[in-house]
C-alpha cells in the first residue's frame, strides 16, 4: 500500500487545478500587460484569479499580491513592516521561537541591522497567548509576526485575539498562514490581520506560487524591482497558469472546507488515539488547538530518520521533526522550543494527512508505526538503558 | 536516493544485530543528545574476533555503518580489526552523504572501544597511542 502522509511538506495537485493550468497555457498565454486582445484576455484571467482568492480570504482584490510562494511573501511582509517601522524610529519586532525559517532567517537578518526581536516562548503545548503578545509590546514595536499554524506540530495560534491586541495598539500584524489556508477558515478582517502569507502547493495548487495579502494602508517595499506588475510592488510577468491554478485549488478547498475538516480531523483523531498507545510516546502540541490533519509524535529511544526510512520501505511517506533529512544534524528547533530534550526531539514523526487520505490508509499507518518503533527500540542501546532503569524515561 | 543500495540493505537488514551476554569486550560511543549511540560487543578466541554484535540508536547510516563494520571485523584478528578505518567502511557501503560521514567515524571508534575494553579486562598491555582518539568527545560531536 502507498500512503502519502506528508501534506504539510507539499500536496499533489488537484485535477481541477491541473486542468486550469493546461487551459491557461493553451488559451491565456498572452502577457496581461499587453494592450491587444490576447493580452487583455490574460489580464482578465489574472483578475478573475485575484478576485477568487480575495473572496476566499474576505479581502479586497487590491490587497492581493502574487508572489513566488510563502517564503517570498514572508520576506516581503516582514522586511516591509521593518522598513516602515525604521522610518518612524521603531526597531522592535515580536515573534515566536518556532516560526518557519522564512521568518526566522529574515528576523536574524534584521537583528544584524540593529533590530531587536522578542521571541515569545511557545510553552509545552506550542501556543502563545494574546496577553503574552501584549505584554511584549513596546513603544518602538514595528511588527508582530506570528504563524497561524505551526508546520511541524500543527498547533493553531489564537490569531484573532493576537490581531485584536495589535489593532488596539496600532502595531502591524503579519501571520504566516501557509499551513492554515485551505485547511481552516481564515478571514483577514475578522482575524484582524494586516499581512498574511500563503502558498498554493499546500492546498493542492501548483508549486512556486503564493500570495501576500497586505491590508489597505500597509506599505510594501519591493524585493524585486522591474515592471509595474502587482501594483508596482512585485515585478515580473505574471505566471498565469500557476496563479489561476492556485485560485481554482483554493476555491475548491474553501467550498468544501467544513466537510474536509470533519473528515480529516476524524482520521487525525484515530492516529492520535492509536499512536498514543505506544509506550513512552507523546503527542507534540496542544491536543485541541490544532490543524485537522497534522500530527507529530516523539517516541523515546529511537531516532526519527531510521523510522522514516522504514516507513518509506512500507510505502508510507511521512516526515520527521528532526532536520536530519534536510542536511542538518540538529534536532528540530520547533520541538526544542516546546522544551523537548535533544534526545527525545531526535525521535519525532510528523504525519500530515488530508481529504485525499482514507481510513484504510490511516489504519495501515497505525499498524506499521508501532511495529517499526518496536523493532528500532529492540536494536537501540538507549532503549535498553531506559528499560533497565540506567537512564530515566523523559516521556 | 539519499543512500546507496548497500547502505539501504545494511540498514534494512542489519547483520550481527543484538546483544551478547558473554562478550569479552564492549565498546559504547556517541551520545543520545547528538542522535547516535553505538554499542559493540566482541567475543575473542586466540586473538581472533570469533563473534561480534551491535546495538545502535541513530539514523539509517548509523545502523548501516555499524552493520558493515561488524561484517568487516568478524573472523579477523584483533590487529586487523584495529586497522579498520572509517574510510574503509564508507567505501564498503559505496559511499555516504557528506553530513553522515561522522557515522562511519563512530563505527570505527566503536570497534576500537570494544577492543580496548577487552584489553583492559584481560590486563593485556597495549600501545596507548592506538586509542588516543577512541573516546568520542561530546563537545566535539555537537
Amino acid at each position: 500500500m502507498q500512503v502519502y502522509a506528508d501534506n504539510a511538506a507539499t500536496t499533489r495537485i488537484s485535477d481541477a487545478a491541473k486542468q486550469e493550468m493546461i487551459l491557461c497555457m493553451d488559451e491565456f498565454y498572452g502577457n496581461p500587460s499587453s494592450l491587444h486582445t490576447i493580452g487583455q484576455k490574460a489580464a482578465e484571467k489574472l483578475f478573475e484569479a485575484r478576485k477568487t482568492i480575495a473572496q476566499c480570504l474576505n479581502a479586497d482584490v487590491k490587497e492581493i499580491y502574487f508572489t513566488s510562494g510563502g517564503s517570498e511573501a514572508d520576506n516581503q511582509a516582514v522586511l516591509s513592516a521593518a522598513e516602515t517601522g525604521k522610518l518612524k524610529g521603531k526597531k522592535h519586532i515580536i515573534s515566536t521561537a518556532f516560526e518557519h525559517h522564512a521568518i526566522l532567517h529574515t528576523l536574524k537578518k534584521l537583528e544584524r541591522e540593529g533590530f531587536e526581536i522578542t521571541y515569545l516562548d511557545v510553552h509545552e503545548n506550542g501556543l502563545v497567548t494574546a496577553e503574552e503578545v501584549k505584554a511584549a509590546m513596546r513603544e518602538d514595536t514595528a511588527l508582530v509576526t506570528i504563524m497561524y499554524a505551526n508546520n511541524e506540530i500543527g498547533t493553531i495560534q489564537p490569531i484573532r485575539e493576537i490581531g485584536a491586541v495589535c489593532r488596539e495598539k496600532g502595531i502591524p500584524f503579519h501571520t504566516d498562514a501557509v499551513q492554515a489556508i485551505g485547511h481552516v477558515k481564515v478571514d483577514v478582517q475578522a482575524d484582524n490581520i494586516d499581512f498574511l502569507s500563503l502558498s498554493a502547493h499546500k492546498f493542492h495548487g501548483p508549486k512556486g506560487v503564493g500570495v501576500l495579502y497586505a491590508r489597505k494602508g500597509m506599505r510594501l517595499f519591493n524585493l524585486i524591482e522591474g515592471g509595474a506588475q502587482e501594483r508596482g510592488r512585485r515585478a515580473g510577468t505574471e505566471n498565469i497558469p500557476a496563479i489561476s491554478g492556485m485560485a481554482v485549488a483554493l476555491k475548491d478547498v474553501c467550498d468544501h472546507m467544513e466537510e474536509n475538516e470533519k473528515k480529516v480531523s476524524a482520521l487525525r483523531d484515530i492516529l492520535i488515539e492509536e499512536l498514543s498507545k505506544i509506550p513512552h510516546s507523546v503527542l507534540n502540541g496542544d491536543r485541541e488547538q490544532r490543524l485537522p490533519g497534522t500530527v507529530n509524535f516523539c517516541f523515546e529511544g529511537i531516532e526519527g530518520e531510521s523510522l522514516l526510512l522504514l516507513l518509506d520501505a512500507k510505502g508510507i511517506a511521512a516526515s520527521s521533526g528532526s532536520a536530519c533529512t534536510s542536511g542538518s544534524l540538529d534536532p528540530s528547533h520547533v520541538l526544542l522550543a516546546l522544551g523537548r530534550p535533544h534526545e527525545v526531539a531526535h525521535g519525532s514523526l510528523r504525519l500530515s494527512i488530508d481529504h485525499y487520505n482514507t481510513e484504510e490508509e490511516i489504519r495501515y499507518i497505525t499498524e506499521k508505526v508501532p511495529e517499526i518503533v518496536d523493532y528500532l527500540r529492540n536494536i537501540s542501546p538507549v532503549w535498553e538503558e531506559l528499560e533497565k532503569g540506567e537512564r530515566a524515561h523523559v516521556i | 536516493m539519499l543512500y546507496s543500495e548497500k547502505v539501504m540493505d545494511h540498514f534494512q537488514n542489519p547483520r550481527n544485530v543484538g546483544k551478547m551476554e558473554d562478550a569479552d569486550g564492549i565498546g559504547e560511543v556517541g551520545n543520545a543528545k547528538c542522535g547516535d549511540i553505538m554499542k559493540m560487543y566482541i567475543k575473542v578466541e586466540d586473538g581472533i574476533i570469533s563473534d561480534v554484535k551491535f546495538n545502535t540508536f541513530g539514523c539509517g547510516s548509523a545502523i548501516a555503518t555499524s552493520s558493515m563494520a561488524t561484517e568487516m571485523i568478524k573472523g579477523k584478528s584483533i590487529d586487523e580489526a584495529l586497522q579498520l578505518s572509517n574510510k574503509a567502511v564508507v567505501e564498503a557501503l559505496d559511499g555516504l552523504p557528506t553530513n553522515k560521514i561522522h557515522c562511519s567515524v563512530l563505527a570505527e571508534e566503536a570497534v576500537k572501544a570494544a577492543v580496548k575494553d577487552y584489553y583492559d579486562k584481560n590486563n593485556i598491555a597495549y600501545d596507548k597511542e592506538l586509542f588516543k582518539d577512541d573516546v568520542h568527545n561530546m563537545n566535539e560531536h555537537k
